[in-house]
């Protein structure tokens, strides 16, 4: 799925990582527990997440994964901002809750990892 | 090649600074990257471990054309029941680290999966030390 279609389908908003909103990404894995996102073999997933702290941008950067999309509005935080950009992280806010973002992206077509 | 961080117990912030600068020195040295993600999963599981359970810690690396060795070792509380820390899903950790998306009893498991080699020494009221080894190839 084309990220900048993702971005629109969750009536999101990228605050980081615009550059990569022509990219595809084929699954995703949601969570607020990055102990079971580091489980993930795979690099090419977007983490759905309400943890909006500077440990969940930790995580994508350990899992050299490249997106995020923070549900219900959650506030990107200036930290988490600046590690976002030193790892080139997409980020993008959707107003939506985290189950509205997943129901509508797995309609779309988008993949569970488990 | 050896290296050496610091660790703070409760820095939450500055948990995985050790785990990323070491991520970038092995993307420098050409590691695979499949390896890296390996090594920097179970060093940043380890590194949190620190700041979730301890009082402080250091963290040393030790890179060779083979692989690498991470040595954590903390002053902090110990482990009682090194068993039960590594059963999936028993943790003993605070609110605090439950909020930073971490607690649920997964990460000496995680580590385990990731380490081609894995040794806990604990010593309770004194500390704990990890030993994990990974092979390049």
């Amino acid at each position: 799925m084309n990220l900048g279609d993702l971005c629109n389908l969750v009536e999101g908003t990228a605050v980081c990582g615009t550059g990569r909103l022509g990219d595809s990404v084929e699954y995703a894995f949601a969570s607020d527990l990055m102990s079971d996102v580091l489980t993930i073999k795979s690099t090419d997933f977007i983490l759905i997440t309400g943890l909006a702290n500077i440990q969940s941008l930790r995580t994508l950067e350990m899992s050299d994964a490249s997106y995020m999309l923070l549900c219900r509005g959650k506030e990107v935080t200036p930290e988490m901002l600046e590690l976002a950009e030193e790892n080139d992280i997409l980020i993008i806010t959707s107003p939506y809750s985290l189950f509205r973002c997943a129901g509508i992206l797995f309609s779309a077509g988008l993949k569970p990892l488990y | 090649m050896n290296l050496e961080y610091k660790v703070e117990g409760g820095d939450f912030t500055s948990a995985g600074l050790a785990s990323s600068q070491i991520k970038k020195i092995l993307k420098q040295l050409n590691v695979d990257p499949a390896v890296i993600k390996r090594v920097v999963i179970a060093l940043y599981e380890a590194e949190v471990n620190i700041v979730a359970h301890a009082y402080r810690g250091v963290i040393k690396a030790q890179i060779d054309g083979g692989g690498i060795n991470l040595t954590l070792e903390d002053e902090g509380p110990g482990i009682p029941d090194v068993e039960m820390a590594m059963t999936p899903g028993f943790s003993t950790a605070s609110k605090a680290v439950r909020e930073m998306g971490f607690g649920a009893g997964m990460g000496l498991p995680n580590i385990s999966e990731n380490a081609d080699d894995f040794k806990i020494d604990t010593i309770v009221g004194q500390g704990t030390t990890l030993r994990i080894g990974i092979k390049f190839r």
